[in-house]
Protein backbone atom coordinates (compact mmCIF):
# COMPACT_ATOMS: atom_id res chain seq x y z
CA UNK A 1 0.00 0.00 0.00
CA UNK A 2 1.48 3.61 -0.86
CA UNK A 3 2.62 5.24 2.28
CA UNK A 4 0.70 8.54 2.09
CA UNK A 5 -2.66 6.29 2.12
CA UNK A 6 -1.36 5.15 5.74
CA UNK A 7 -1.63 8.25 6.89
CA UNK A 8 -4.92 9.61 5.94
CA UNK A 9 -7.35 7.73 7.66
CA UNK A 10 -6.44 8.88 10.84
CA UNK A 11 -8.30 12.07 9.39
CA UNK A 12 -11.11 11.07 8.62
CA UNK A 13 -14.44 10.67 10.76
CA UNK A 14 -16.17 7.47 11.16
CA UNK A 15 -19.57 7.81 8.61
CA UNK A 16 -18.54 10.29 7.25
CA UNK A 17 -18.96 11.60 3.08
CA UNK A 18 -15.76 11.18 1.30
CA UNK A 19 -14.82 12.73 -2.19
CA UNK A 20 -11.49 11.23 -3.84
CA UNK A 21 -10.53 13.01 -6.76
CA UNK A 22 -8.41 10.72 -9.08
CA UNK A 23 -9.33 8.02 -6.91
CA UNK A 24 -7.34 5.53 -8.87
CA UNK A 25 -7.83 1.77 -8.58
CA UNK A 26 -10.04 2.71 -5.05
CA UNK A 27 -7.89 1.29 -3.06
CA UNK A 28 -7.94 4.45 -0.43
CA UNK A 29 -11.56 4.47 -0.30
CA UNK A 30 -11.87 0.95 0.35
CA UNK A 31 -9.39 1.06 2.99
CA UNK A 32 -11.59 4.05 4.65
CA UNK A 33 -15.11 2.51 3.91
CA UNK A 34 -13.65 -0.92 5.78
CA UNK A 35 -11.71 1.43 8.86
CA UNK A 36 -14.34 3.74 9.39
CA UNK A 37 -17.63 3.01 7.37
CA UNK A 38 -17.46 6.21 5.00
CA UNK A 39 -19.64 6.61 2.41
CA UNK A 40 -17.37 7.12 -0.57
CA UNK A 41 -17.31 8.59 -3.73
CA UNK A 42 -14.52 8.50 -6.29
CA UNK A 43 -13.80 10.23 -9.65
CA UNK A 44 -11.93 8.41 -11.94
CA UNK A 45 -11.34 8.80 -15.82
CA UNK A 46 -9.32 5.60 -16.55
CA UNK A 47 -11.79 2.86 -17.68
CA UNK A 48 -9.69 0.54 -16.07
CA UNK A 49 -8.97 1.77 -12.70
CA UNK A 50 -13.07 2.44 -13.20
CA UNK A 51 -13.06 -1.44 -13.21
CA UNK A 52 -11.18 -1.63 -10.37
CA UNK A 53 -13.25 0.92 -8.27
CA UNK A 54 -16.30 -1.37 -8.68
CA UNK A 55 -14.53 -4.45 -8.28
CA UNK A 56 -13.09 -3.18 -5.19
CA UNK A 57 -17.06 -2.26 -3.84
CA UNK A 58 -15.99 1.48 -4.42
CA UNK A 59 -18.81 3.66 -6.11
CA UNK A 60 -17.35 5.37 -9.19
CA UNK A 61 -18.35 8.26 -11.44
CA UNK A 62 -16.69 8.87 -14.79
CA UNK A 63 -15.41 12.65 -14.78
CA UNK A 64 -12.48 14.46 -16.23
CA UNK A 65 -10.89 16.85 -13.26
CA UNK A 66 -10.08 19.29 -15.83
CA UNK A 67 -13.68 20.14 -17.13
CA UNK A 68 -14.68 21.28 -13.51
CA UNK A 69 -16.83 20.26 -10.48
CA UNK A 70 -19.55 22.28 -10.80
CA UNK A 71 -21.55 19.40 -10.69
CA UNK A 72 -20.65 19.26 -6.89
CA UNK A 73 -22.58 21.30 -4.58
CA UNK A 74 -20.54 23.28 -1.60
CA UNK A 75 -20.17 21.94 1.48
CA UNK A 76 -21.93 18.59 0.06
CA UNK A 77 -19.04 16.19 1.39
CA UNK A 78 -17.49 16.07 4.50
CA UNK A 79 -13.94 15.56 3.05
CA UNK A 80 -12.27 15.68 -0.16
CA UNK A 81 -8.76 13.65 -1.03
CA UNK A 82 -7.12 13.86 -3.89
CA UNK A 83 -3.60 12.01 -3.92
CA UNK A 84 -0.58 11.96 -5.98
CA UNK A 85 -2.87 14.19 -8.70
CA UNK A 86 -2.81 17.34 -8.32
CA UNK A 87 0.14 17.25 -10.03
CA UNK A 88 -1.21 16.34 -13.71
CA UNK A 89 -4.03 18.57 -13.67
CA UNK A 90 -4.37 21.77 -15.91
CA UNK A 91 -4.84 24.19 -13.35
CA UNK A 92 -4.40 22.69 -9.86
CA UNK A 93 -4.95 25.85 -7.84
CA UNK A 94 -8.73 26.13 -9.56
CA UNK A 95 -9.31 22.53 -8.41
CA UNK A 96 -8.10 23.11 -4.93
CA UNK A 97 -10.27 26.33 -4.99
CA UNK A 98 -13.49 23.38 -5.45
CA UNK A 99 -12.18 21.18 -3.39
CA UNK A 100 -12.25 23.09 -0.22
CA UNK A 101 -15.77 24.74 -1.94
CA UNK A 102 -17.29 21.02 -2.10
CA UNK A 103 -15.67 19.56 1.11
CA UNK A 104 -15.70 20.45 4.76
CA UNK A 105 -11.73 19.70 4.88
CA UNK A 106 -9.21 18.60 1.97
CA UNK A 107 -6.63 15.98 2.12
CA UNK A 108 -4.25 17.19 -0.90
CA UNK A 109 -1.32 15.06 -1.50
CA UNK A 110 1.81 15.14 -4.14
CA UNK A 111 5.11 14.47 -5.07
CA UNK A 112 7.56 16.92 -3.55
CA UNK A 113 10.09 18.44 -6.53
CA UNK A 114 12.15 19.82 -3.29
CA UNK A 115 13.11 16.11 -2.84
CA UNK A 116 17.41 16.59 -2.58
CA UNK A 117 17.59 13.38 -5.45
CA UNK A 118 15.47 16.06 -8.11
CA UNK A 119 17.14 18.78 -7.19
CA UNK A 120 21.04 16.42 -6.78
CA UNK A 121 19.75 14.87 -10.57
CA UNK A 122 18.99 18.90 -12.21
CA UNK A 123 21.99 19.92 -10.46
CA UNK A 124 24.38 17.05 -11.60
CA UNK A 125 22.74 16.00 -15.17
CA UNK A 126 21.25 19.54 -15.81
CA UNK A 127 18.16 17.51 -17.55
CA UNK A 128 14.63 16.50 -15.72
CA UNK A 129 14.79 14.18 -13.30
CA UNK A 130 13.54 10.47 -13.92
CA UNK A 131 13.64 7.88 -11.32
CA UNK A 132 11.91 5.23 -10.20
CA UNK A 133 9.27 6.99 -8.24
CA UNK A 134 8.71 9.53 -11.56
CA UNK A 135 9.62 7.54 -14.28
CA UNK A 136 8.32 9.74 -17.10
CA UNK A 137 10.34 11.52 -19.28
CA UNK A 138 9.62 15.57 -19.83
CA UNK A 139 7.75 15.03 -23.16
CA UNK A 140 5.56 12.77 -22.48
CA UNK A 141 4.81 12.85 -18.41
CA UNK A 142 1.24 13.25 -17.36
CA UNK A 143 2.98 15.23 -14.34
CA UNK A 144 2.84 18.90 -15.96
CA UNK A 145 2.70 20.27 -13.12
CA UNK A 146 5.04 19.64 -10.47
CA UNK A 147 5.50 21.23 -7.19
CA UNK A 148 7.59 21.71 -3.87
CA UNK A 149 6.48 21.68 -0.06
CA UNK A 150 7.20 25.16 -0.09
CA UNK A 151 5.66 26.24 -3.16
CA UNK A 152 2.49 24.22 -2.34
CA UNK A 153 2.58 26.41 1.16
CA UNK A 154 2.86 29.64 -0.16
CA UNK A 155 -0.13 28.89 -2.47
CA UNK A 156 -1.93 27.78 0.75
CA UNK A 157 -0.87 31.58 2.34
CA UNK A 158 -1.81 33.13 -0.82
CA UNK A 159 -5.26 32.00 -1.06
CA UNK A 160 -5.67 32.05 2.80
CA UNK A 161 -5.65 28.28 3.19
CA UNK A 162 -5.90 26.89 6.26
CA UNK A 163 -3.11 23.87 7.08
CA UNK A 164 -4.54 21.96 9.39
CA UNK A 165 -1.50 19.24 9.68
CA UNK A 166 0.75 17.98 7.54
CA UNK A 167 3.67 15.73 6.72
CA UNK A 168 5.57 14.07 4.53
CA UNK A 169 6.43 10.55 3.66
CA UNK A 170 10.11 9.74 2.59
CA UNK A 171 11.35 6.34 1.34
CA UNK A 172 11.33 4.13 4.80
CA UNK A 173 8.03 2.93 6.59
CA UNK A 174 8.48 5.39 9.18
CA UNK A 175 8.94 9.51 9.19
CA UNK A 176 12.86 9.73 9.56
CA UNK A 177 14.13 13.32 11.30
CA UNK A 178 15.66 14.50 8.06
CA UNK A 179 12.36 14.47 7.44
CA UNK A 180 10.86 16.16 10.25
CA UNK A 181 13.50 18.83 10.17
CA UNK A 182 13.74 19.32 6.41
CA UNK A 183 10.55 18.18 4.65
CA UNK A 184 11.08 19.98 1.50
CA UNK A 185 14.46 18.10 1.45
CA UNK A 186 13.57 15.03 2.43
CA UNK A 187 10.17 14.27 2.13
CA UNK A 188 9.29 12.09 -1.17
CA UNK A 189 5.39 12.47 -0.66
CA UNK A 190 3.58 15.62 0.74
CA UNK A 191 0.42 14.97 2.70
CA UNK A 192 -1.43 18.12 3.90
CA UNK A 193 -5.09 18.58 5.68
CA UNK A 194 -6.74 21.76 4.58
CA UNK A 195 -9.57 24.01 5.06
CA UNK A 196 -10.83 27.10 4.14
CA UNK B 1 -35.82 -23.51 -19.49
CA UNK B 2 -33.89 -26.69 -20.52
CA UNK B 3 -30.58 -26.42 -18.66
CA UNK B 4 -29.15 -29.33 -20.16
CA UNK B 5 -29.18 -27.77 -23.91
CA UNK B 6 -27.61 -24.14 -22.67
CA UNK B 7 -24.14 -23.98 -25.06
CA UNK B 8 -21.19 -22.16 -23.06
CA UNK B 9 -22.45 -18.37 -22.60
CA UNK B 10 -26.28 -19.25 -24.29
CA UNK B 11 -29.09 -19.77 -21.79
CA UNK B 12 -30.01 -22.37 -24.76
CA UNK B 13 -33.66 -23.06 -25.98
CA UNK B 14 -36.03 -20.75 -23.54
CA UNK B 15 -40.02 -21.20 -23.45
CA UNK B 16 -41.87 -18.16 -23.13
CA UNK B 17 -44.44 -18.38 -20.65
CA UNK B 18 -47.73 -16.42 -19.86
CA UNK B 19 -48.82 -15.26 -16.40
CA UNK B 20 -52.68 -14.30 -16.23
CA UNK B 21 -53.97 -11.58 -13.72
CA UNK B 22 -57.50 -11.47 -12.32
CA UNK B 23 -56.70 -9.14 -10.21
CA UNK B 24 -58.29 -5.12 -11.94
CA UNK B 25 -55.27 -2.91 -12.17
CA UNK B 26 -55.96 1.02 -12.14
CA UNK B 27 -53.87 2.70 -14.95
CA UNK B 28 -52.36 6.08 -14.65
CA UNK B 29 -54.39 7.64 -17.14
CA UNK B 30 -57.90 6.56 -14.68
CA UNK B 31 -59.00 3.50 -16.65
CA UNK B 32 -58.44 -0.22 -15.27
CA UNK B 33 -57.89 -3.19 -16.90
CA UNK B 34 -59.85 -5.68 -15.56
CA UNK B 35 -57.24 -8.43 -15.97
CA UNK B 36 -54.20 -8.83 -17.90
CA UNK B 37 -52.11 -11.01 -19.49
CA UNK B 38 -48.18 -10.83 -19.07
CA UNK B 39 -45.62 -13.09 -21.18
CA UNK B 40 -42.03 -13.80 -19.99
CA UNK B 41 -39.00 -15.88 -20.00
CA UNK B 42 -36.67 -16.38 -17.33
CA UNK B 43 -33.07 -17.33 -17.60
CA UNK B 44 -31.29 -19.30 -14.75
CA UNK B 45 -32.68 -20.34 -11.17
CA UNK B 46 -34.31 -18.71 -7.90
CA UNK B 47 -32.34 -19.54 -5.31
CA UNK B 48 -34.28 -20.31 -2.06
CA UNK B 49 -34.37 -16.76 -0.35
CA UNK B 50 -35.70 -15.52 -3.58
CA UNK B 51 -32.68 -12.68 -3.48
CA UNK B 52 -31.05 -13.62 -6.98
CA UNK B 53 -33.59 -11.98 -9.02
CA UNK B 54 -32.65 -9.68 -11.79
CA UNK B 55 -35.56 -8.00 -13.93
CA UNK B 56 -35.12 -6.88 -17.54
CA UNK B 57 -37.13 -4.35 -18.57
CA UNK B 58 -37.49 -3.85 -22.39
CA UNK B 59 -37.02 -0.49 -24.58
CA UNK B 60 -39.39 0.53 -27.21
CA UNK B 61 -40.01 -1.76 -29.87
CA UNK B 62 -38.39 -4.79 -27.29
CA UNK B 63 -40.12 -8.02 -25.76
CA UNK B 64 -39.60 -10.77 -23.28
CA UNK B 65 -37.35 -12.83 -25.66
CA UNK B 66 -33.90 -11.25 -24.39
CA UNK B 67 -31.79 -14.00 -24.79
CA UNK B 68 -31.30 -17.73 -25.80
CA UNK B 69 -33.33 -19.18 -28.73
CA UNK B 70 -37.14 -20.49 -29.42
CA UNK B 71 -35.77 -22.89 -31.96
CA UNK B 72 -32.42 -24.46 -32.61
CA UNK B 73 -32.59 -23.01 -36.24
CA UNK B 74 -33.69 -19.61 -35.18
CA UNK B 75 -31.65 -17.15 -36.85
CA UNK B 76 -31.05 -14.86 -34.69
CA UNK B 77 -30.83 -14.95 -30.68
CA UNK B 78 -32.88 -13.01 -27.91
CA UNK B 79 -32.70 -8.84 -28.71
CA UNK B 80 -29.81 -8.58 -25.33
CA UNK B 81 -28.00 -12.45 -25.72
CA UNK B 82 -24.95 -10.14 -26.09
CA UNK B 83 -25.41 -9.24 -22.41
CA UNK B 84 -27.51 -12.51 -20.91
CA UNK B 85 -26.53 -16.03 -20.47
CA UNK B 86 -24.24 -18.09 -18.61
CA UNK B 87 -20.66 -16.35 -17.92
CA UNK B 88 -22.25 -13.11 -19.52
CA UNK B 89 -21.92 -10.00 -17.41
CA UNK B 90 -25.67 -10.67 -16.29
CA UNK B 91 -24.65 -14.12 -15.56
CA UNK B 92 -28.13 -16.53 -15.51
CA UNK B 93 -25.34 -19.11 -13.70
CA UNK B 94 -25.74 -17.02 -10.97
CA UNK B 95 -28.79 -15.01 -10.95
CA UNK B 96 -32.77 -15.75 -11.94
CA UNK B 97 -33.31 -13.27 -14.83
CA UNK B 98 -36.98 -12.36 -15.38
CA UNK B 99 -37.51 -10.53 -18.92
CA UNK B 100 -40.71 -9.61 -19.91
CA UNK B 101 -42.86 -8.36 -22.77
CA UNK B 102 -45.13 -5.40 -20.92
CA UNK B 103 -48.32 -4.78 -21.36
CA UNK B 104 -49.70 -2.52 -24.58
CA UNK B 105 -46.91 -4.57 -26.28
CA UNK B 106 -47.48 -7.10 -29.00
CA UNK B 107 -45.24 -9.95 -28.50
CA UNK B 108 -47.62 -11.67 -26.37
CA UNK B 109 -49.08 -9.87 -23.29
CA UNK B 110 -52.12 -7.68 -23.01
CA UNK B 111 -51.96 -5.10 -25.67
CA UNK B 112 -53.89 -3.46 -28.47
CA UNK B 113 -53.74 -6.51 -30.66
CA UNK B 114 -55.64 -9.14 -28.04
CA UNK B 115 -58.91 -9.29 -27.24
CA UNK B 116 -60.68 -6.51 -25.32
CA UNK B 117 -62.98 -8.89 -23.08
CA UNK B 118 -65.75 -6.43 -23.06
CA UNK B 119 -66.46 -5.96 -26.52
CA UNK B 120 -65.16 -9.78 -27.71
CA UNK B 121 -62.91 -7.69 -30.32
CA UNK B 122 -59.03 -6.80 -30.56
CA UNK B 123 -58.68 -3.53 -28.08
CA UNK B 124 -56.46 -1.87 -31.05
CA UNK B 125 -56.76 2.36 -30.39
CA UNK B 126 -58.71 2.25 -27.37
CA UNK B 127 -55.71 0.28 -25.75
CA UNK B 128 -55.49 2.46 -23.08
CA UNK B 129 -52.57 4.87 -22.76
CA UNK B 130 -50.06 3.92 -20.77
CA UNK B 131 -47.18 5.52 -18.80
CA UNK B 132 -44.13 3.64 -17.17
CA UNK B 133 -45.97 3.14 -14.04
CA UNK B 134 -48.39 1.32 -15.24
CA UNK B 135 -45.26 -1.15 -16.64
CA UNK B 136 -43.87 -0.91 -13.05
CA UNK B 137 -46.83 -1.99 -11.34
CA UNK B 138 -47.60 -4.52 -13.67
CA UNK B 139 -44.04 -5.92 -13.68
CA UNK B 140 -44.74 -5.89 -9.62
CA UNK B 141 -47.58 -8.29 -10.15
CA UNK B 142 -45.25 -10.78 -11.88
CA UNK B 143 -42.57 -10.05 -9.77
CA UNK B 144 -45.06 -11.29 -6.53
CA UNK B 145 -46.65 -14.34 -8.92
CA UNK B 146 -42.98 -15.25 -9.19
CA UNK B 147 -42.01 -15.65 -5.73
CA UNK B 148 -39.59 -12.99 -5.89
CA UNK B 149 -38.93 -11.20 -2.45
CA UNK B 150 -36.33 -8.17 -3.60
CA UNK B 151 -34.83 -7.46 -7.24
CA UNK B 152 -31.06 -7.93 -6.84
CA UNK B 153 -31.20 -5.26 -10.02
CA UNK B 154 -33.67 -3.91 -11.95
CA UNK B 155 -31.59 -3.19 -15.57
CA UNK B 156 -33.20 -0.96 -18.37
CA UNK B 157 -31.73 0.53 -21.57
CA UNK B 158 -33.56 3.54 -23.15
CA UNK B 159 -37.40 3.40 -22.01
CA UNK B 160 -35.86 0.63 -20.08
CA UNK B 161 -34.15 2.52 -17.99
CA UNK B 162 -36.44 4.88 -17.18
CA UNK B 163 -39.07 2.10 -16.08
CA UNK B 164 -35.64 0.73 -14.06
CA UNK B 165 -35.65 4.44 -12.33
CA UNK B 166 -39.19 4.15 -11.57
CA UNK B 167 -38.91 1.37 -9.57
CA UNK B 168 -36.08 2.48 -7.17
CA UNK B 169 -39.21 5.20 -6.61
CA UNK B 170 -42.29 3.58 -6.63
CA UNK B 171 -40.99 0.38 -4.41
CA UNK B 172 -37.91 1.46 -2.94
CA UNK B 173 -37.99 -1.64 -0.90
CA UNK B 174 -38.54 -3.79 -3.33
CA UNK B 175 -34.48 -3.64 -5.55
CA UNK B 176 -31.35 -3.69 -4.33
CA UNK B 177 -29.37 -2.45 -7.69
CA UNK B 178 -30.75 0.07 -10.70
CA UNK B 179 -29.09 -0.38 -13.94
CA UNK B 180 -30.09 2.75 -16.38
CA UNK B 181 -27.89 2.13 -19.71
CA UNK B 182 -28.20 5.03 -21.95
CA UNK B 183 -31.54 6.92 -20.49
CA UNK B 184 -32.45 9.99 -19.28
CA UNK B 185 -34.76 11.86 -16.69
CA UNK B 186 -37.18 12.82 -19.28
CA UNK B 187 -37.10 13.13 -23.18
CA UNK B 188 -35.70 16.73 -25.02
CA UNK B 189 -38.05 18.35 -27.33
CA UNK B 190 -35.70 17.01 -30.04
CA UNK B 191 -36.16 13.62 -29.06
CA UNK B 192 -40.40 14.39 -28.98
CA UNK B 193 -39.73 15.97 -32.40
CA UNK B 194 -39.10 12.30 -33.49
CA UNK B 195 -41.38 10.68 -32.08
CA UNK B 196 -44.01 13.06 -33.59
CA UNK B 197 -42.82 12.29 -37.16
CA UNK B 198 -42.69 8.34 -36.36
CA UNK B 199 -46.39 8.96 -35.40
CA UNK B 200 -47.24 11.21 -38.09
CA UNK B 201 -45.97 8.73 -40.66
CA UNK B 202 -48.56 6.17 -39.31
CA UNK B 203 -51.58 7.96 -38.98
CA UNK B 204 -50.50 9.32 -42.49
CA UNK B 205 -50.72 5.33 -43.77
CA UNK B 206 -54.53 5.20 -45.59
CA UNK B 207 -54.16 1.99 -43.95
CA UNK B 208 -54.41 3.39 -40.34
CA UNK B 209 -57.78 3.92 -40.17
CA UNK B 210 -57.41 5.69 -37.46
CA UNK B 211 -55.76 3.25 -35.52
CA UNK B 212 -58.71 0.32 -36.06
CA UNK B 213 -57.26 -1.35 -39.37
CA UNK B 214 -57.25 -4.27 -37.79
CA UNK B 215 -60.93 -4.31 -38.42
CA UNK B 216 -60.43 -3.77 -41.57
CA UNK B 217 -57.81 -6.50 -42.40
CA UNK B 218 -55.06 -4.57 -42.92
CA UNK B 219 -52.19 -2.86 -41.72
CA UNK B 220 -50.40 0.52 -42.03
CA UNK B 221 -47.22 -1.00 -42.52
CA UNK B 222 -45.94 1.45 -44.78
CA UNK B 223 -46.22 4.17 -41.81
CA UNK B 224 -45.02 2.05 -39.58
CA UNK B 225 -41.88 1.11 -41.72
CA UNK B 226 -41.47 4.45 -42.22
CA UNK B 227 -41.76 5.46 -39.06
CA UNK B 228 -38.63 2.70 -37.78
CA UNK B 229 -36.30 3.89 -40.61
CA UNK B 230 -36.74 7.76 -38.96
CA UNK B 231 -36.27 5.76 -35.22
CA UNK B 232 -33.30 3.80 -36.98
CA UNK B 233 -31.16 7.01 -37.98
CA UNK B 234 -31.29 8.34 -34.67
CA UNK B 235 -30.12 5.19 -33.09
CA UNK B 236 -27.19 5.20 -35.17
CA UNK B 237 -23.95 7.57 -34.88
CA UNK B 238 -23.14 9.63 -38.48
CA UNK B 239 -19.88 7.99 -37.76
CA UNK B 240 -21.22 4.34 -37.45
CA UNK B 241 -23.06 4.79 -40.85
CA UNK B 242 -20.16 6.01 -42.36
CA UNK B 243 -18.06 2.65 -40.92
CA UNK B 244 -21.19 0.30 -42.03
CA UNK B 245 -22.37 1.95 -45.23
CA UNK B 246 -19.97 4.64 -46.41
CA UNK B 247 -21.33 6.18 -49.79
CA UNK B 248 -21.47 2.59 -51.04
CA UNK B 249 -24.24 1.86 -53.98
CA UNK B 250 -26.17 -1.71 -54.32
CA UNK B 251 -27.14 -1.17 -57.26
CA UNK B 252 -25.95 1.47 -60.41
CA UNK B 253 -23.19 3.30 -60.58
CA UNK B 254 -22.28 6.62 -62.08
CA UNK B 255 -20.81 6.29 -64.93
CA UNK B 256 -21.19 8.86 -67.84
CA UNK B 257 -23.54 7.87 -69.99
CA UNK B 258 -25.75 5.31 -68.33
CA UNK B 259 -28.95 5.87 -66.89
CA UNK B 260 -29.05 2.57 -64.40
CA UNK B 261 -31.00 3.46 -61.39
CA UNK B 262 -28.51 3.96 -58.38
CA UNK B 263 -29.46 2.50 -55.00
CA UNK B 264 -26.87 3.42 -51.68
CA UNK B 265 -25.94 0.41 -49.33
CA UNK B 266 -27.93 2.68 -46.90
CA UNK B 267 -31.02 3.32 -48.21
CA UNK B 268 -31.69 -0.54 -49.31
CA UNK B 269 -30.38 -1.31 -45.52
CA UNK B 270 -33.03 1.15 -44.25
CA UNK B 271 -35.80 0.03 -46.29
CA UNK B 272 -34.94 -3.84 -45.13
CA UNK B 273 -35.28 -2.45 -41.92
CA UNK B 274 -38.44 -0.61 -41.84
CA UNK B 275 -40.06 -3.83 -43.73
CA UNK B 276 -38.86 -6.44 -41.00
CA UNK B 277 -40.16 -4.43 -38.64
CA UNK B 278 -43.31 -3.38 -39.58
CA UNK B 279 -44.27 -6.94 -40.72
CA UNK B 280 -42.99 -7.93 -37.20
CA UNK B 281 -44.71 -4.80 -34.78
CA UNK B 282 -47.96 -3.54 -34.12
CA UNK B 283 -48.49 0.12 -35.36
CA UNK B 284 -50.48 0.76 -32.28
CA UNK B 285 -48.16 -0.15 -29.85
CA UNK B 286 -45.39 1.80 -31.45
CA UNK B 287 -47.69 4.91 -30.95
CA UNK B 288 -48.02 3.85 -27.28
CA UNK B 289 -44.50 2.93 -26.64
CA UNK B 290 -43.31 6.50 -27.76
CA UNK B 291 -46.00 8.69 -26.02
CA UNK B 292 -44.90 6.66 -23.07
CA UNK B 293 -41.35 7.96 -23.61
CA UNK B 294 -42.26 11.58 -24.33
CA UNK B 295 -44.99 11.51 -21.30
CA UNK B 296 -42.16 9.98 -18.83
CA UNK B 297 -40.23 12.66 -16.32
CA UNK B 298 -38.90 11.22 -13.40
CA UNK B 299 -39.08 14.55 -11.30
CA UNK B 300 -42.54 15.73 -12.16
CA UNK B 301 -43.96 14.36 -9.28
CA UNK B 302 -41.64 15.69 -7.04
CA UNK B 303 -41.97 19.24 -7.75
CA UNK B 304 -39.28 18.94 -10.94
CA UNK B 305 -36.54 18.29 -8.76
CA UNK B 306 -34.86 15.02 -9.55
CA UNK B 307 -32.69 15.38 -6.62
CA UNK B 308 -35.51 15.39 -4.35
CA UNK B 309 -37.25 12.35 -6.66
CA UNK B 310 -34.08 10.12 -6.03
CA UNK B 311 -33.96 11.01 -2.32
CA UNK B 312 -36.83 8.13 -2.43
CA UNK B 313 -34.81 5.72 -3.61
CA UNK B 314 -32.46 2.84 -1.21
CA UNK B 315 -31.26 1.31 -3.93
CA UNK B 316 -27.92 1.75 -4.99
CA UNK B 317 -27.51 2.77 -8.92
CA UNK B 318 -24.83 2.29 -12.06
CA UNK B 319 -25.15 5.07 -14.74
CA UNK B 320 -24.30 3.88 -18.39
CA UNK B 321 -23.93 5.98 -21.37
CA UNK B 322 -22.29 5.84 -24.95
CA UNK B 323 -19.84 8.45 -26.27
CA UNK B 324 -21.51 8.46 -29.99
CA UNK B 325 -25.26 8.34 -28.62
CA UNK B 326 -26.87 11.61 -29.43
CA UNK B 327 -30.97 10.37 -29.03
CA UNK B 328 -29.84 9.71 -24.70
CA UNK B 329 -26.53 11.43 -25.26
CA UNK B 330 -24.10 11.37 -22.25
CA UNK B 331 -25.06 14.55 -21.30
CA UNK B 332 -28.53 13.03 -20.23
CA UNK B 333 -26.85 10.44 -18.08
CA UNK B 334 -25.03 12.73 -16.70
CA UNK B 335 -28.13 14.77 -15.25
CA UNK B 336 -28.82 11.35 -13.79
CA UNK B 337 -25.77 10.59 -11.82
CA UNK B 338 -25.43 14.32 -10.86
CA UNK B 339 -29.01 14.12 -8.81
CA UNK B 340 -28.49 11.22 -7.77
CA UNK B 341 -24.91 12.23 -6.09
CA UNK B 342 -26.92 15.24 -4.98
CA UNK B 343 -29.37 13.26 -3.02
CA UNK B 344 -26.45 11.10 -1.63
CA UNK B 345 -27.33 8.03 -3.13
CA UNK B 346 -23.97 5.23 -4.50
CA UNK B 347 -23.51 5.76 -8.09
CA UNK B 348 -21.12 5.00 -10.23
CA UNK B 349 -21.31 6.19 -13.90
CA UNK B 350 -19.22 4.80 -16.78
CA UNK B 351 -19.38 6.81 -20.23
CA UNK B 352 -18.38 4.45 -23.05
CA UNK B 353 -16.25 4.95 -25.89
CA UNK B 354 -18.37 3.28 -28.72
CA UNK B 355 -19.29 3.97 -32.24
CA UNK B 356 -22.70 2.87 -32.46
CA UNK B 357 -25.15 5.41 -31.17
CA UNK B 358 -27.50 4.62 -29.26
CA UNK B 359 -27.72 1.16 -30.68
CA UNK B 360 -24.37 0.57 -28.67
CA UNK B 361 -26.15 -0.23 -25.47
CA UNK B 362 -27.16 -3.74 -27.79
CA UNK B 363 -23.70 -4.43 -29.41
CA UNK B 364 -20.68 -5.83 -28.06
CA UNK B 365 -18.27 -3.51 -26.27
CA UNK B 366 -15.14 -4.51 -24.08
CA UNK B 367 -15.57 -1.97 -22.05
CA UNK B 368 -19.29 -1.82 -21.58
CA UNK B 369 -19.22 -5.67 -21.01
CA UNK B 370 -16.70 -5.63 -18.25
CA UNK B 371 -17.99 -2.36 -16.37
CA UNK B 372 -20.87 -3.74 -16.08
CA UNK B 373 -19.89 -7.34 -15.38
CA UNK B 374 -17.50 -6.06 -12.69
CA UNK B 375 -20.79 -4.17 -11.36
CA UNK B 376 -22.78 -7.46 -11.32
CA UNK B 377 -20.39 -9.89 -10.12
CA UNK B 378 -20.10 -7.16 -7.04
CA UNK B 379 -24.22 -7.60 -6.79
CA UNK B 380 -23.69 -11.15 -6.17
CA UNK B 381 -20.77 -10.86 -4.03
CA UNK B 382 -23.48 -8.99 -1.65
CA UNK B 383 -26.30 -11.36 -2.09
CA UNK B 384 -24.13 -14.30 -1.53
CA UNK B 385 -23.42 -12.39 2.22
CA UNK B 386 -26.88 -12.28 2.73
CA UNK B 387 -28.06 -16.06 1.76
Amino acid sequence: MRLDLQVIPKWIVAHSRVLDLGCGDGKLLQTLQHQKNVNGLGIEIDPDYINQCIANGVNVVEQDLNKGLKNFKDNSFDTVLMTHALQTLRYPHRVIDEMLRIGKQCVVTFPNFGHWRCRWYLGQHGRMPVSKFMPYNWYDTPNIHFCTVKDFEALCAQKHIKILDSTVIGHGSQQSLFEKRWPNLFGVTAVYHITK
Amino acid sequence: MSVHLATAGSVGIVKPQTQHFDQPIELACGRTLENYDIVYETYGALNKSGSNAILICHALSGHHHAAGKHHPDDRKPGWWDEYIGPGKPIDSSQFFIVSLNNIGGCHGSTGPTTINPQTGKAWQHDFPILRCRDWVNTQRELMKALGIVQWAAVIGGSLGGMQAMRWALEYPDDLRHCIVIASALKLSAQNIAFNEIARQAIYADPNFHNGYYLDHGVTPKKGLGLARMVGHITYLSENGMKQKFGRNLKTGNFGIGTEEEVEFQVESYLRYQGNVFSDRFDANTYILMTKALDFFDLAREYNDDPVYAFSHAKCSFLVLSFTSDWRFAPARSREIVNALISAGRPVSYGEIEADFGHDAFLIHNDRYRHMLGAYIERIAGEIGQCA
